[in-house]
This record gives C-alpha cells, structure tokens and sequence, in this order.
C-alpha cells in the first residue's frame, strides 16, 4: 500500500529549572498521490448503516422519509465489492439488509435490492443504542481486515438502556470499529451522542433539518470509501517515572484519547486513531509529565510513532525537553501548542456555558459563554464565533462581554454543543 | 626504559621515531579533535542503552557527551575541561603538546555561545595553533612570532567554518596560548580567557581581558568594580572567527627563574577565583598538574559551574628543563 506518513512534532522544547510538563503539537500527514493510493481493495471494506426507527422518527412524518432517502444515498455511495449490511434499531436490533445476520457484497443488484428493503421500514418501538451497536459488531466481527465504518442515526434519548449498560457496550466494541454518528432534530442528547463518536472513533453532528441528511450520509460513506489503511494508532515512548497527562486529537476535532491506551512494552503505550486516507492530516496535542533532569540536561520526554495494523513503524517523531536557566528560551511561546490549548479550553467554555445555562445559573453562563467569545474572537475560529452569536448577544469579542439571549432556538443551542469540538487548524508556517 | 605511546614497543630515550611503528617520539599531544570520553558511554541513571539518536531507552536523557568531561596528561602538563552545570554544551577546547628537549606549547579556546557551532570554532582553533606552536618549538623559532602565527593561522581556521548566509552569527572563539621553553615563557591572547603565573612566592594574572568593560576600566570610565558587575563585563572586543578582524594577539614573554606553576583557563574558573590571590588560596600544594587542574575545576563547579570550564595547568622548573 503506498501510502506514506510524516510525523511533525511542534514544541518549545526548553523548560525552566524544575519544569515537569513537556508540551507538544504532532502533526501526522498521510501522502501519496490519487494514482498510487487506491483505496483498499473493495472487499476489504465494510461499512453498515443503523437508522434509528423507533417511534419518534414517525413526527414529523419527513424525518424518517429524509431518513430512508439519506441511507439510500449512502447505500448508492458504496462501491461494487464492499462489504455493507443496514440495521433498524428500536429497543433491539434488527437486519433490515440483507435479512440474514451476515454483510452484502455490494453489487447493481445488492445496492437496488438494500434500497427497496430501507423504503418499507416503518417507524416503532424504543431506543436502546448499545443493542444496535452490538449487532454491527457483530456483523463485523467476521470481516476480516480492511476499514470498518459505522454510520448511526437516531432522533431521541437511549431510553431503553442505562447509560452504564451503553457504556459496557462501548468499552467492548470500541477498538472494532469505528462510527459516526447524527442526531436528527431536537430530541437527542448531544452528550450522549458525543460518548459514543468519542469511544468509536467519529464524529458526531446535529442535521436539525432533516432535508440535510442525504448530503451528509453520501459524504460520510464517501470518507469511508476513500480510507487507505485501518487500525493505525500512535506508539508512546515515554522515560522511566513519566507519565502521559493527555494524548488529544486537537484537529480536525476535539478527541480525548488519553484512556484508550493499550499497554505495548516497557513504558510504551498505543493509542488508536482509526483509518486512514490518502491525504489527510490531523493534529495531536501531547502532554507528558516528567522527572526533571538538571539545567543544560536534554531529554527524549516521548518517542512517538505511528504504527500499522501489523505493528510496522509508519513514521516516528521526537518530543525533547532541555532544561535551561535562558528565561529567553523557555518562555518561549510555541504558537501550535498555545493555539490547540486555546482551543480545548474554548470547547471546555461553551460546554460549561451551556450547561450553566440550563441550569438557570445566568452568572456561569454568562462568564463561560463570554469566555467562548474571546476565544474563538483571537482564534479566528469564525464558525465557532457565529454559532456563539445564535446563543448570546455579543457587545465586545475582544474582551468577551456577551449577554444571554432570552429566546434561542433548541437547534442553535444543540448545534453550537455539538460542534463546539470542531477547532480551527493552527496556521503553521 | 620507555615505551611508544601508538603502540607500546620499547624506545630508547634517544630514539626520534619508533622502530616498531614509525611514530615521531619528540613531538607528544593531545589527539586532533579533541581526546576521548573519560568514562564508560553510560547514562547517569545507570542505563547502557541507547536510541539511534543517543536517547537513554531507560530515563530518556541525551547519552553524555565526549566532550562534558574531558582530562590530558603529558609529562609535566595537564588540563580538565568539564561541560559545568547549567550549560547545555561543553564549548570550551584544549590542546597542548611536548617537544622532548625543547619544550610545551598549551592553548585553550572557549567558543562565544551567541555564535553558531562555538564548539567546533573552540576545537578547530586549539588544534590548528597547537599544531604552529609544536613546529615552531621543534624549530626552535622566536616564541612571540610563532605565537603570532598560530593566532592568524586559527583565526583563518574558524573563519573558513562561517557561513556566509549566516555572518552575525560565525563560529567565533576566545584564544589563550603558552609556550614554555628551558627558561622562558610566551603567552598570547584574544578575548578574556587567561593565563596566571603562581609559585611559591604569590601569583600574578599576565593577561588583560579583550573585554569592553576591561577597556573602560583602562580608559578610567569604570572602576574595576563598577565593571565586574556591569552587564558589558564579558562582551568580547577582540575575538577568533570570520567577523573579528584579528591581525595579531597580544603577547608577553618572561624569564622563568624559580620553579612554579602556569594555568591558562576560561573564565569558567576565574569568575570564580578572579584575582591572582583568590587562586592562589584555593591552589592545592604538591600535587602533579592533573591534580591541580581537577580540583580547580571542582572549585569552579561546587560554586555553581555556571559556565563551562577548561583549565590547563603546566609545571615550570625554572631553568632545569621542561
């Protein structure tokens, strides 16, 4: 597979006499150019699709029409020899494509047949989301090799389930595949969603408008189609008495990764990121606490790689830390760190905003939200900043005065949640 | 009877060349680029492993420098060159040699730390001028002229490492020389490393700093306190490398009568021990020159080794041979 990796570390690698914590941007960049990065081979593919069909999908009557119409959509999108299966999810599970508990190959016929079985589905029944996921693992678990991909829709709150049973769900099939996921309307809890496309490796998003899906069912099954190479995660390398504080995809989301580490080795851990395309490139925000060595001592604080699906090393970097009593050099400021910072501490704002916020805690809001403002005003994070504006009434996004708007749409609160993980990529250079 | 020091044949005191290995048996230095590692490559947490890039695998820390810590001893000469504490690199360099029956030549340069590879500049200089100094002893020319030589010749040395794109910032380096015959002393100098004359009757400092600060305590602007503390006290006037402009070090040659001891060093240790009476009180008594040398850069060290640290120490005997 030609596919070729770039690890890029950014830092200010000197520290203060006495300064534990080591502080790093890693940029991997997967290359190759359209001719000699195929995708993998379609049959090593495999992608099923779960649309939500309990009750509420009947109003308004357009959802679970848009619905239907957006699995088509991404049904049309699979190519000729991949793996796929639709699944119907209510308070259990059910094969809507093919009938059998088994994946389709993709085929004229299939993809016709799998778009007729989708438009006799009818709206009925609960929400019980780790049901649903436990058959697509199922379903899954006998594909060998390639990228698994996931698409979940659902219209409501998982009902039918603790969030402790969702949340053993979770812990078994994260790893096997990755999902993401969308809300459609206003009933479902962004929180809950969030969980999910954190442990699955995806995204989440709202699509208030149900006309809206298809666009981004096609799109999503698309990135699908296009990934390279699966089951790539990031190789840990820390020194004796260290300790990973955080490990986060900083873009092109929001990802705490931190608490997916799989011991590999003596102070080696692995992180998993999921598939890989051709051209992409994500940003990761390291930080490690170590044991500080004395002044004009250097240290290899993490050696990172990125390693494949049989554990071969697809690019490494290098994170240093040199302690030194130049107050010059270590107050340095690494532009790339201080941005992703400001970025997680902007999503961290508009989550507490909003929940202040329902709460009835005008003050908390007010401050967070306010906050949120300044943030994404010195980013130039603008998309974040226009969905703050749907919220609060912005005075001044220099210093953030803001007030809180009296009457916001369930949408705009909800898509300015949701969305709030999305960050704007550092300007490197 | 001696031995060859290539290759450990036996050599009669007469001998120019080894027999066994052809190895000129007059002519004794501190090996071009600098000598070994003084200790086993093993990191200070005890690992011995190390990555492709000299990483400890155990604790992490870069795999310690050949240069941090460096000794040489020739008959009746020694030096210790030593990365301090707080310094990320050893920058300084030593070189010196022996011409049996004729003599020692000694230099010590320590790279300016704005400057760019400063510890290549600081090796390039000592090796090219020891190498003038050892020529000159062997053929018996004026000590002052080969002085001369070796400073213009190390100074072209250095400058040839700058690159063009990046002149602010040419490897540069400070310059102290001595070379010792039977009965008489040269030493010459560029930029504020030193040389101390000490014996049994009081020491004396015999060079003055190239500094701007030492150039306005000369010119009566500054006390020579005001300029210890100025922020100016170590700019360099006068330096090695491709933006100095040097045309010829400054020199002084004297007799050497009574037995004693000559240390050049970097002002890793005379920051410490400034004045010749400061020296002299911390100057350890019947000890051979490596001795010396080690405990002066201890003292350097225990009072915070702030910068990096060289110190070369030779034995004078006054008239009864070098």
């Amino acid at each position: 597979m030609a596919l070729e990796f770039a690890v890029e570390v950014f830092q200010n690698e000197y520290l203060p006499e006495g300064a534990a914590e080591v502080n790093a941007i890693v940029t991997v960049t997967a290359t190759g150019t359209a001719a000699d990065v195929a995708p993998v081979a379609s049959a090593d593919a495999a992608e099923v699709i779960i649309v939500d069909t309990s009750g509420s999908m009947r109003y308004p009557p357009t959802k679970l029409a848009a619905a239907k119409q957006a699995t088509a959509a991404a049904i049309d999108t699979l190519r000729d020899g991949v793996r796929f299966a639709v699944v119907a999810g209510t308070d259990t599970a059910r094969m809507v494509y093919p009938r059998i508990q088994a994946l389709e190959l993709a085929g004229p016929r299939t993809r016709a047949a799998a778009k007729e079985a989708v438009q006799r589905l009818r709206a009925d029944g609960g929400t019980a989301i780790g049901r649903w996921l436990v058959l697509a693992d199922n379903l899954f678990a006998v594909h060998s090799g390639g990228p698994k991909h996931a698409i979940l829709l659902t219209d409501g709150e998982n009902q039918h389930e603790t969030p402790q049973q969702l949340a053993r769900v979770l812990d078994e099939v994260a790893g096997s595949f990755t999902c993401d996921c969308r809300g459609v309307g206003t009933d479902w809890q962004v929180s809950e969603l969030r969980r999910i496309s954190e442990a699955l490796l995806g995204t989440v998003d709202i699509v208030a408008d149900p006309q809206g899906l298809a666009d981004d069912f096609r799109s999503m099954a698309a990135n699908a189609m296009g990934k390279a190479m699966a089951d790539v995660s990031l190789r840990l390398w820390t020194p004796e008495g260290a300790q990973v504080r955080f490990l986060k995809q900083a873009s092109p989301g929001l990802l705490d990764l931190t608490g997916r580490r799989v011991e590999a080795g003596p102070r080696t851990g692995e992180y998993p990121t999921g598939a890989w395309a051709g051209a992409e490139s994500r940003d990761y925000h390291l930080c490690v606490r170590v044991k500080p060595a004395k002044v004009g001592d250097r240290m290899l604080a993490s050696r990172v790689s990125l390693v494949g699906p049989s554990g071969e090393v697809l690019g490494q970097g290098r994170v240093l830390a040199t302690w030194t009593d130049d107050t010059v050099l270590s107050t340095r400021i690494n532009s790339e760190v201080a941005h992703y910072t400001g970025q997680a501490e902007l999503a961290e704002a508009i989550q507490d905003g909003l929940e202040a916020r329902k709460a009835g805690d005008v003050g908390r809001a007010t401050a967070k939200l306010g906050r949120a403002v300044k943030l994404a005003h010195e980013s130039g994070n603008t998309d974040t900043a226009k969905l703050l504006a749907k919220v609060v009434d912005v005075e001044d996004p220099r210093t953030g005065t803001v007030k809180l708007r009296a009457r916001v749409a369930d949408a705009d609160e909800m898509t300015l949640d949701t969305r709030s993980t999305v960050t704007k990529r550092v300007g490197k250079g | 009877m001696e031995s060859c020091p290539e290759c450990s044949s036996p050599v009669s005191a007469q001998d120019r060349f080894c027999e066994a290995c052809g190895r000129n048996l007059r002519v004794q230095r501190t090996p071009v680029g600098g000598p070994g590692a003084q200790w086993p490559p093993m990191c200070v947490c005890g690992g011995e492993e190390f990555d492709a890039d000299g990483f400890c695998e155990q604790c992490g820390r870069a795999r310690p420098s050949a240069r941090d810590r460096v000794e040489f001893v020739l008959p009746g000469v020694a030096g210790v060159s030593d990365r301090g504490k707080r310094r990320q690199r050893n920058e300084d360099s030593m070189a010196f040699g022996r011409v049996r029956g004729r003599g020692v030549a000694v230099v010590v340069c320590d790279g300016v730390a704005s400057s760019e590879r400063a510890e290549q500049a600081s090796q390039t200089a000592v090796d090219t001028a020891v190498d003038v100094l050892l020529t000159g002893l062997q053929s018996g020319s004026d000590a002052e002229v080969a002085t001369t030589d070796a400073v213009i010749a190390a100074n072209e040395a250095v400058s040839r490492l700058a690159r063009p794109e990046a002149a602010e910032v040419a490897p540069s380096c400070t310059f102290v020389s001595a070379v010792m015959t039977d009965d008489s002393a040269t030493v010459g100098w560029v930029g504020d490393s030193r040389a101390y004359l000490v014996a049994e009757t009081g020491a004396a400092r015999l060079t003055t700093d190239d500094t701007w600060a030492a150039q306005l305590v000369a010119e009566g602007v500054l006390t020579e306190e005001e300029a210890l503390t100025d922020r100016r006290a170590h700019v360099l006037s006068r330096w090695l490398g491709a933006d100095s402009g040097i045309e010829a070090p400054q020199t002084v040659t004297f007799k050497v009568e009574t037995p004693g001891l000559l240390v050049l060093c970097s002002d890793g240790l005379w920051n410490y021990v400034p004045e010749p009476e400061d020296l002299l009180e911390v100057l350890p008594r019947g000890v051979t020159p490596i001795e010396v040398a080690r405990e002066l850069v201890e003292v350097a060290l225990k009072a915070g080794g702030h910068d990096n640290i060289t110190v070369v120490v030779v034995q004078l005997r006054g008239g009864h041979g070098a």
